[in-house]
């Protein structure tokens, strides 16, 4: 496998601009010979369909919901990440490339992160110049908040939503070209195939998921921009129809899949409450900001009221711990603080398979010092959101919170074009392993969504395609056998999934996996914990192929037969995650392996051993998958401890 | 934390395809968590009729936290249900009755045919974005976004219209399956912001005419449409699409335009 | 013609409408004062110079034909629009008025239709075209009796009386659809008053209420104003009761 990350010469900061002006360019009056499949249309898909429509290649972009507006790239409530010092606070870029590295645990590389940075401040100008409404001071400036992991303010935003304000600045643009027939949009189709002709990546094959046609698409360069797997846990934070299909059938085709161990937990959720629940929703951390999380100190306590323990029996377990940094302690090291009560048997809230999952956020303090209009002012539309899904008062009564997975850090390995290690197949966005490293760093995700879409792909695509001859663009044809065969590989197993009639939902299968993956692959992971998952998702996923019940036929519209789909790459993928977290023997990040952590329970890195990307190579379904790895060079940065005491 | 669970009669619409015709089929539904949201009630039900070896009735959702705009469904006459400001996945179960039948149904409008059971196809609003509800504005070519200062009125207004989510209950809640305040807020946004300006005029008519283009009805002033909206989107925007459209035809007129 | 092009014509030719509504239910309110009043603002309105009567009547009419072509166009591609409802259908937050106003503006064409074969053509009781009364000289506004003075003769049409005999009690029927014609009226006009506004783009949240307001204060004055004269005909009691010439009986008007 080829891990050259091919970044370009030269110093940190002249390293883009030397890649860009030695790229090859494709002549306009021949770029429309050329065409790209894009699959997904979020901040990363869609702007890079739309910015390379606008460019005048053909595009055809793919998502399975009804619509580009609806990626999952909606959901981020708390701003964008940019270097762009408006609060003269002594940001700069570099500033903000260390802060990335820094907070992805020194896992990543430094100059696609540099790159990252630097880019920044064209995404903000692009998203105004597009009408996004960012809030603004009166004086009709742009305004900025501050966000975990960093000493400057730097993170716009636009009111809650600034997900859904900076997707449709994207689907704004892509709908322009849609209009202009440069791009063809095709929603509701699922990818479930890339195709390779000759080792090159030339097309995919879909889904049409209302009437279940199997499709043959050609192009010279395929984008995946199909975001994480965090569904993997089934529970998170993701959209329901988050899935890990695109990015594990790459992988299945040889890409190469790099630190898939590298996951994301939110500590401030809604617990579950009950087994009926689809999904956990986030509420933003800056709740930490004011109420004081604890749980009691008496497992018999668990089941009261709160409000009548008495103030000696309540542990107030992050002030306890982390005297400095107390309700602020980072998101990792809350979240397992959280989760280590809740397996002592100290946790409240309802009693959900065999165990109460939540903490305590409490306001009371915080209401008695600054009034409960102030709490209201600050907070008033997240206690809102809480007393719709609990049905409880949170003024009155404290919040539980519990963790829960909501990003992926891991992805297709790629090089600094974005390109996997598949010859034209590129990879954008949450889909791609390239700027996080071992963890994301609040209002990073949108940062690099629009980075890789807008202003990355538009320019490494065209150096690729450049290489391609204007005579040969354009020219595969779909029905060379490589696209026969991959539209077989999957007609069969879709027929092979229908046909089996079992007892088992789809869903129900996806819940136990869930269940696995959060109790042995979760917040903190051992050597123990592992090897029993990888078991049990082998054992659940012979289950699956022999007990999964799909009603309904593969040529209509069949909600459970998408489902089951995903489900079945999870189960494999779920494994994949697994190997990666059993052989990244050290904490990191995301990655907490109980067997590497101080007498205080801080993470403890190796970089000796692994201050690298674990790359993996599909071997075949319950093969273990072979393992290969791209050292990271740290020229500009010295690693260093995170300690938050 | 509520303790009871709920016992329900669940009148759902069926439709096997877009050409087949529908019909309401009830189903029982025990046990369900007062604390469950109303997707998962269906999830629940689609459980049990896998169970019973039926079909699954389908349904649009996907983020689950009403922003993705996706999930759809009238509920008991209502689009996304009782309850103002909320969409389908943030209505709780908590809010109905033990023994209640509820009448589910797609959201009905010619634009939107059904596709199978609740599912409805919204592609005519994407339709319209398309039209002209963008700023051209080519990708890497902006001025330094400080340059322009705009008022925090103005962005506070055009964020009030741009809090749309794309669902279509306004369309669903209209009796005439109008969609002029999905029109009206996306035009709005753009038009209100001084990036607009340029192309504010042609905006205007190219919206609204593939709005009519798309069989979209007319708006007869009553408002459904905004105690629909899960985002609270103010009929204000429709008054401001039809200034700026009655502005454009003017314009239109004496610039001698076709 | 475009969906807002629709609300355009919907809206002026509103506005025409109920601009006409306010100054007739001002004018019908002379009822209350002495015959003279109403009589000579009829002699009056009757002799416009420059035919412009018909000009009115011709405005009027294209608005009201504008008003209902469209209304109907809206109807048909709104039934197009949406051709299956819910089978549970609740209204969330609109008005009664704003819900039928389709059905409201069809009786009222009927009304109108009637009221002008009634009191206009009196079709409906031709005997009223030889109802005639001279002027008395009752100081009004129209100063009809000095024009017609100079003339040498002052008999007028006596719409006093004709109005008063039209809503007497043997009449009891025509008073009760000229109320329920008006109650309707107020219906139609609590929605289409600040609906035009909106229509035009010269409405917000907060004129909205100002405007929703206003309207509810203008379509009771006008159910009240227009609504009086039936009931006071019915039950007899116009303070100049006595000067209706009279008592009228009806016969079917012979070729």
């Amino acid at each position: 496998m080829n891990l050259d990350p091919k970044t370009p010469e030269g110093p940190l900061e002249k390293k883009w601009t030397n890649a860009k002006a030695n790229y090859k360019l494709v002549n306009p009056a021949n770029r429309r010979k050329y065409s790209v499949i894009v699959v997904g249309s979020g901040l990363a898909g869609g702007g890079a369909a739309a910015a390379l429509g606008e460019q005048g290649y053909n595009v055809k972009c793919f998502c399975y919901q009804d619509s580009p507006r609806r990626a999952h790239s909606i959901a981020a409530q708390g701003g964008i990440n940019a270097a762009k010092n408006y609060q003269n606070d002594g940001d700069s870029v570099y500033r903000l490339f260390y802060d990335t590295i820094k907070g992805g645990d020194y896992r990543s590389r430094e100059g696609n992160v540099y790159r990252l940075a630097e880019v920044s401040t064209s995404i903000i100008d692009q998203c105004v110049a597009q009408g996004v409404p960012f809030a603004r001071e009166y004086g009709g400036m742009l305004d900025n908040r501050s966000f975990g992991g960093a000493q400057v303010s730097r993170t716009f935003y636009a009111r809650g939503q600034t997900g859904q304000q900076l997707l449709l600045g994207v689907y704004q643009s892509l709908s322009r070209q849609i209009g202009l027939g440069q791009v063809k949009m095709y929603n509701r189709h699922e990818m479930l195939d890339v195709v390779l002709v000759n080792g090159v990546a030339k097309g995919i094959i879909t889904r049409n998921m209302v009437n279940g046609k199997i499709e043959r698409w050609a192009a010279d360069a395929v984008v995946i921009a199909s975001g994480g797997y965090s569904t993997v846990f089934f529970l998170s934070t993701n959209a329901a129809g988050c899935n890990v299909t695109a990015a594990w059938r790459a992988y299945k085709r040889g890409a190469g899949f790099a630190n898939p161990c590298f996951t994301q937990i939110h500590p401030t959720c809604i617990p579950q409450e009950g087994e009926h629940q689809s999904k956990l929703t986030l509420m933003s951390e800056s709740l930490r900001n004011d109420g004081r999380v604890w749980a009691p100190k008496k497992k018999e306590d668990c089941a009261k009221n709160p409000n009548d323990i008495p103030e000696e029996d309540r542990d107030y377990l992050l002030e306890r711990k982390y005297p400095s940094f107390g309700n602020l302690a980072p998101r990792d090291i809350s979240s397992r603080a959280a989760k280590e009560v809740c397996d002592e048997g100290r946790g409240v809230g309802p009693v959900v398979a065999g165990e109460r999952r939540g903490v305590y956020l409490d306001f009371r303090d915080a209401i008695q010092r600054l009034g409960r209009k102030t709490i209201e002012a600050r907070y008033g539309n997240l206690f809102d959101m809480y007393e719709n899904i609990t049905g409880e008062n949170a003024y009155e009564r404290p919040m539980r919170i519990y963790p829960a997975p909501h990003y992926t850090m891991g992805g297709l390995w790629v090089d600094y074009n974005l390109m996997t290690n598949i010859t034209g197949l590129f990879a954008a966005g949450e889909a791609n392993y390239s700027d996080h490293g071992a963890n994301r760093l609040g209002a990073s995700a949108l940062m690099q969504g629009l980075a890789d879409g807008f202003f990355v792909l538009p320019y490494t695509l065209g150096n690729y395609l450049g290489a391609i001859p204007p005579g040969e663009a354009g020219k595969t044809d779909i029905n060379d056998p490589a696209f026969a065969d991959a539209e077989n590989a999957v007609k069969e197993s879709i027929s092979k999934l229908i046909s089996i009639k079992g007892k088992s939902s789809p869903r129900s299968l996806h819940t136990a996996l869930g269940k696995i993956m959060w109790n042995k692959v979760g917040m903190a992971r051992s050597k123990e914990s592992l090897t029993g998952a990888i078991e049990e998702i082998r054992a659940l996923r012979e289950k699956f192929w022999s007990d999964v019940l799909i009603p309904g036929d593969a040529d209509e519209l069949n909600i459970e037969l998408e489902r089951a789909g995903r489900v079945a790459d999870h189960l494999e993928f779920a494994e994949l995650l697994c190997f990666d977290a059993l052989d990244r023997d050290e904490s990191c990040g995301g990655h907490f392996r109980v067997e590497h952590q101080t007498e205080d329970g801080e993470a403890v890195r190796h970089d000796d051993r692994y201050a690298n990307v674990s790359v993996w190579e599909f071997t075949g379904v319950g093969a273990e998958p072979k393992k290969h790895v791209e050292p990271l060079n740290f020229e500009n940065i010295k690693l260093a401890v995170r300690s938050y005491k | 934390m509520s303790e009871k669970s709920l016992n329900l009669n669940l009148r759902v619409w069926r439709q096997k395809t877009a050409d087949a015709p529908g019909e309401f089929v009830t189903y029982k539904l025990d046990n369900v968590s007062p604390d469950s949201s109303f997707l998962e009630m269906l999830d629940l039900l689609n459980e049990q009729l896998i169970e019973t070896g039926e079909e699954p009735v389908a349904f649009d959702h996907d983020c689950r936290e009403g922003i993705c705009g996706t999930c759809s469904l009238t509920i008991n006459g209502i689009p996304h249900g009782k309850g103002r400001m909320i969409t389908t996945c943030q209505l709780h179960m908590r809010k109905f009755e033990d023994g209640e039948t509820i009448t589910v149904e797609p959201f009905r409008a010619q634009p939107f045919p059904v596709m199978r059971d609740l599912v409805v196809d919204r592609e005519p609003l994407d339709k319209i974005i398309q039209a002209g509800g963008y700023i051209e504005q080519r990708v890497g070519s902006a001025q330094d976004a400080n340059t322009l200062p705009i008022s925090k009125e103005i962005a506070d207004k055009a964020m009030d219209a741009a809090a749309c989510i794309g669902c279509g209950a306004c369309v669903a809640a209209c009796p005439n399956a109008s969609a002029m305040l999905f029109t009206g807020a996306k035009m709005s946004q753009l038009n209100l912001l001084p990036q607009g300006q340029p192309e504010r005029y042609k905006r205007a008519i190219n919206m609204v005419e593939s709005m009519d283009d798309n069989g979209f009805g007319n708006c007869t002033n009553i408002g459904e449409c905004e105690a629909a909206c899960p985002k609270g989107i103010s009929l204000d925007f429709i008054a401001m699409m039809n200034r700026d459209y009655a502005v454009a035809k003017v314009k239109r007129f004496f610039s001698g335009a076709a | 013609m475009t969906s807002l092009g629709k609300k355009y014509v919907m809206a002026v030719s509103g506005l025409i409408l109920v601009g006409f509504v306010i100054g007739h239910m001002i004018g019908n309110l002379q009822m209350f004062l002495h015959p003279d009043w109403i009589n000579a603002y009829a002699y009056k309105l009757q002799n416009l110079p420059y035919g412009l009567l018909w000009v009115v009547r011709l405005v009027l009419f294209a608005a009201v034909v504008a008003h209902i072509v469209t209304a109907v166009l809206l109807v048909i591609e709104n039934r197009r629009a949406r051709p299956r409802g819910y089978s549970v259908d609740k209204p969330i937050q609109s008005t009664f008025a704003s819900r039928t106003m389709r059905y409201s503006g069809v009786i009222l064409l009927a009304f109108i239709v009637f009221h002008i074969l009634h009191f206009t053509t009196q079709h409906v009781h031709p005997e009223f075209r030889d109802l005639y009364r001279p002027l008395e000289g009752v100081p009004t506004m129209h100063a009809a009796y000095d024009l017609l003075e100079a003339t040498g003769k002052n008999n007028v049409h006596d719409v006093y009386s004709m109005v008063a005999i039209g809503f007497s009690a043997q009449y009891w029927y025509v008073s009760l659809f000229y109320v329920i014609a008006m109650g309707l009226l107020f219906l139609h006009l609590s929605h289409g008053i600040s609906s035009m506004f909106q229509s035009v783009g010269l409405r917000n949240h907060v004129w909205r209420v100002r405007l929703d307001r206003a309207a509810l204060v203008i379509s009771i004055a006008l159910f009240l104003g227009f609504a009086s004269i039936p009931v006071a005909g019915l039950l007899g009691i116009l303070p100049y009761q006595d000067m209706v010439q009279g008592a009228y009986i009806h016969t079917h008007p012979t070729p």
